[in-house]
C-alpha cells in the first residue's frame, strides 16, 4: 500500500520534473556554458569570461540594459496606477452581471495574438492611421501626425499588454476584503484617501506585489512591443539578444546577455519583495 | 430633554419593495434601545440609514435634535459595531482603537493614552500590541466596542454583534454589554433577531416586522401586554389557537376553538361571532396532579402527556386534551413532577388574563 502510493506520487511528479528539467534547467545550464566560452578559431572554443567583459564595457549594451530595466519598472508602475481603480471598480463597486462582463472585457483582447494586437495599435497610430486622420479632420493638425516609434507609444503598448496580469491578482485580493471593513473605516471618521491608504492598500498588498512581479517580468522579457512600436532609440534588451543569436550568429554573447537579463530580473524582483516585505511587516506590526 | 436619536417617518424603498415603512421613534439619552425582528424585516436598513450608508427615501434622522441627513458617515456623531465586527486585520489592537483618533488628528501621546484607557475600561489592558487574529471572539467584541467608544459618539449602533459567538459566550456578553453601556453612559441602539438578547439588555424594545414597528415598549410590556398577534407570537413561546367568540363580558371572552375546546380569555374590541386568535404561554399554564389544585383558574382541563421535552430549566410537556388539541406546558423543576412520564393523566389550568385574544386578520398577523 505504502509502496503503491509512493509509486503514484513519483508518477504524478514526473511531468513536473520533466518539464523543469528538459525545458528549464538543462537549456539554462547549456546557455551558461555557451556564455562562458570564447571562439578562438573555427570550431575551437576556450573557457573565458570575455563575453561578460564585452557586455559590461560596451556603452551601447550597458545603456540598453539599464534603459530596459528602468522602462520596465516604469511600465509596471503605470500599469499598477491604471489597473488599481479598474480592479477596485470590478471587485467592489460592480455587481453581478456587470462584474462578470467587465472582467471578460479585460480578458477579451487576449483572445487574439500579441502580434495582431500590436498591429492594431499601429493601424491606430501610424501617420496615415485613424487617430492621425481624426486629428486632421477635427482641425487639430494640419498635416499627418506620426505617433509610432516613440517611447511613449511603446509604453502604451507595454501597459496594454500587461493590464490583465495586474487586474486579475488585484481583483482577487480586493474581493476578499470585507465591505464592512471599508465601511468601518468611513464610520470611524476616515476620508476616502485615508481609507485607501490605511485599509485598502495594506489589504491588497499581496495582490499588488504579485501583479507587479508578473508585469515586470513580462515587460522586461517583451520582444514584440518594443520592436514594433518603439523607435530607433528605443532599443530593448531582448532585441539585442535576438540580434546576437539570429543576426550575428554570436551565440556566446547572446547567451551572456540572456544571463544578465536573468540576473537583473531576479535582483529587481528580490528587491521588490524585500521592500514590500518590510512595509508589510510594518503595517501588520 | 432632547432625545439622542430621533427618526421621523422614516421610509426606505428599494425599487418596488419598501424595506422600511414609515417608522418613527426616539431614543432618550443614555438608554439601551433594541430593534427586534426576524431577518429581512428592515432593521439593518434602519441602522445603515442612521450610520449614513443609506439615504432614506423620505423622513428625517435627528441626532441630539439636529438633522444629520446631509452629514456623510465619517462626520456623523454615530459609530457602529458591525455584525462581523470589521476590525482592521492589517493593524494591531492599539492601531485599531486609535484609528478614529488618528483621523481626528490627535497627537500621538494623547492617542496612546486614550487607547490604554479604553483597553483598561474593557478589561483587556496590555493587549495593544497584539494582532486581531490572536484574540478570542469575546475579546474582539470588546475591542470593536472600544474602537467606537474612544470617539465618544452620541449614539453607538450595534448590528447583531453577538451573532457569531457561541451560546455560552453570548450569554456572558449580554451581561457584559449591558455593563459596558452603563459604564460608558452612551446611548446604544442594538439590532437583533434574538429576543433574549433584546429582553435582557434593553430599556426599550421595538418589535419590527415587514418594515414597520409593531410595538415599542419595555421587555415586560412586550411579554405581558402584546398589542399585536405578531408580537404575541414573536416574543416568547406560545400556544396558539384560532376560535370563535361565543360571549363577551367586558374584557373577558368566552370562546371555542376550531377543535371544540372551550376557554375563557381576555381581549378588547371583540364581539360574539368574531374569529379570533388566542395566545397562551406555556409558562402561564399551571400543572397539577388533581383537579382541586386548579380551582382558582378560569380554564381547566385534563389530558394525557404525549411527550416530555426535557431542556433543563426550560423543559416542557406536550399535553393532549380530550378534544385532541395539543398544548405546550412548562414543566416546573420543583421536584413535584419528577415522576411524570408519557401517557400519564395531568390537570392543567390558566387564568383568562393569561390568554390573550386578537381578532383574526388584524394587522401583522402571520
Amino acid at each position: 500500500m505504502r509502496n503503491q502510493s509512493r509509486v503514484a506520487f513519483y508518477l504524478l511528479l514526473m511531468p513536473l520534473v520533466l518539464w523543469l528539467g528538459l525545458l528549464i534547467i538543462i537549456p539554462h545550464i547549456d546557455m551558461l556554458l555557451i556564455s562562458l566560452r570564447e571562439r578562438v578559431s573555427f570550431g575551437v572554443y576556450d573557457r573565458s569570461l570575455a563575453q561578460y567583459e564585452k557586455a559590461l564595457t560596451e556603452p551601447l549594451y550597458l545603456r540598453t540594459f539599464a534603459r530596459t530595466a528602468v522602462m520596465s519598472v516604469l511600465a509596471t508602475a503605470i500599469t499598477l496606477l491604471i489597473a488599481f481603480p479598474v480592479a477596485y471598480y470590478i471587485a467592489k463597486m460592480a455587481r453581478g452581471r456587470l462584474q462578470q462582463v467587465l472582467f471578460l472585457l479585460c480578458l477579451i483582447p487576449f483572445y487574439v495574438s500579441e502580434l495582431v494586437r500590436t498591429f492594431g495599435w499601429m493601424i491606430l497610430l501610424r501617420e496615415t492611421g485613424i487617430v492621425s486622420n481624426l486629428l486632421q479632420w477635427a482641425g487639430l493638425a494640419d498635416q499627418p501626425v506620426e505617433m509610432l516609434y516613440t517611447d511613449a507609444t511603446m509604453m502604451v503598448g507595454l501597459v496594454y499588454t500587461s493590464m490583465l496580469f495586474m487586474v486579475v491578482p488585484l481583483v482577487t485580493t480586493l474581493e476578499s476584503l470585507d465591505d464592512s471593513v471599508i465601511e468601518a473605516g468611513y464610520d470611524l471618521g476616515g476620508s476616502g484617501l485615508s481609507v485607501l491608504r490605511e485599509i485598502i492598500i495594506p489589504h491588497a498588498m499581496p495582490g499588488i506585489v504579485s501583479g507587479c512581479i508578473v508585469v515586470f517580468m513580462l515587460s522586461l522579457g517583451n520582444y514584440l512591443t518594443p520592436t514594433m512600436l518603439g523607435g530607433k532609440d528605443s532599443l530593448w534588451f531582448t532585441e539585442m539578444i535576438y540580434n546576437q543569436f539570429i543576426v550575428r550568429s554570436n551565440w556566446e554573447l547572446g547567451a551572456a546577455f540572456g544571463f544578465m537579463l536573468l540576473v537583473l530580473s531576479s535582483v529587481i524582483v528580490w528587491g521588490m519583495l524585500r521592500l514590500t516585505g518590510r512595509t508589510l511587516k510594518e503595517t501588520m506590526g | 430633554m432632547t432625545p439622542d436619536l430621533e427618526c421621523v417617518d422614516l421610509v426606505k424603498r428599494f425599487g418596488d419593495t419598501t424595506a422600511v415603512d414609515n417608522v418613527s421613534f426616539s431614543v432618550p439619552p443614555g438608554s439601551f434601545f433594541s430593534i427586534l425582528g426576524p431577518s429581512g424585516c428592515g432593521k439593518t436598513t434602519i441602522m445603515r440609514m442612521i450610520a449614513g450608508f443609506l439615504d432614506p427615501t423620505t423622513g428625517d434622522i435627528r441626532i441630539k435634535g439636529g438633522s444629520v441627513l446631509d452629514t456623510p458617515p465619517n462626520k456623523r456623531p454615530v459609530n457602529m459595531v458591525f455584525q462581523h465586527l470589521a476590525l482592521f486585520p492589517m493593524m494591531t489592537i492599539a492601531e485599531n482603537i486609535g484609528y478614529g483618533l488618528r483621523r481626528r488628528g490627535m497627537s500621538k501621546p494623547e492617542i496612546a493614552r486614550k487607547v490604554d484607557e479604553a483597553l483598561e475600561r474593557i478589561g483587556l489592558p496590555g493587549i495593544g500590541a497584539r494582532k486581531v487574529d490572536e484574540l478570542s471572539g469575546g475579546q474582539k467584541q470588546r475591542v470593536a466596542i472600544a474602537r467606537c467608544m474612544v470617539l465618544e459618539p452620541d449614539v453607538l449602533l450595534l448590528d447583531e454583534p453577538l451573532g457569531a459567538l457561541d451560546l455560552k459566550l453570548r450569554e456572558h456578553m449580554k451581561v457584559e454589554l449591558k455593563a459596558l453601556q452603563a459604564a460608558f453612559d452612551t446611548t446604544f441602539v442594538y439590532i437583533t433577531h434574538d429576543q433574549s438578547e433584546a429582553l435582557v439588555m434593553s430599556d426599550q424594545i421595538a418589535v419590527m416586522n415587514a418594515g414597520r414597528f409593531e410595538q415599542v415598549g419595555t421587555g415586560q410590556d412586550l411579554y405581558y401586554r402584546p398589542e399585536t398577534p405578531f408580537v404575541a407570537g414573536f416574543i416568547g413561546d406560545t400556544n396558539r389557537w384560532s376560535g370563535r367568540i361565543e360571549k363577551a363580558e367586558g374584557g373577558t371572552l368566552q370562546l371555542r376553538t376550531e377543535s371544540g375546546l372551550a376557554m375563557r380569555a381576555s381581549g378588547a374590541g371583540l364581539a360574539p361571532g368574531d374569529m379570533a386568535e388566542i395566545f397562551v404561554r406555556p409558562e402561564a399554564i399551571r400543572l397539577a396532579a388533581t383537579a382541586e389544585g386548579l380551582a382558582g383558574f378560569d380554564n381547566h382541563l385534563s389530558g394525557t402527556v404525549t411527550s416530555i421535552l426535557f431542556n433543563g430549566a426550560a423543559s416542557r410537556l406536550l399535553v393532549q386534551d380530550a378534544a385532541g388539541e395539543t398544548l405546550e406546558v412548562t414543566l416546573p423543576q420543583s421536584g413535584e413532577f419528577d415522576r411524570l412520564k408519557r401517557g400519564d393523566m395531568v390537570h392543567i389550568g390558566w387564568g383568562a388574563g393569561q390568554a390573550t385574544c386578537f381578532a383574526t386578520g388584524a394587522a401583522g398577523a402571520r
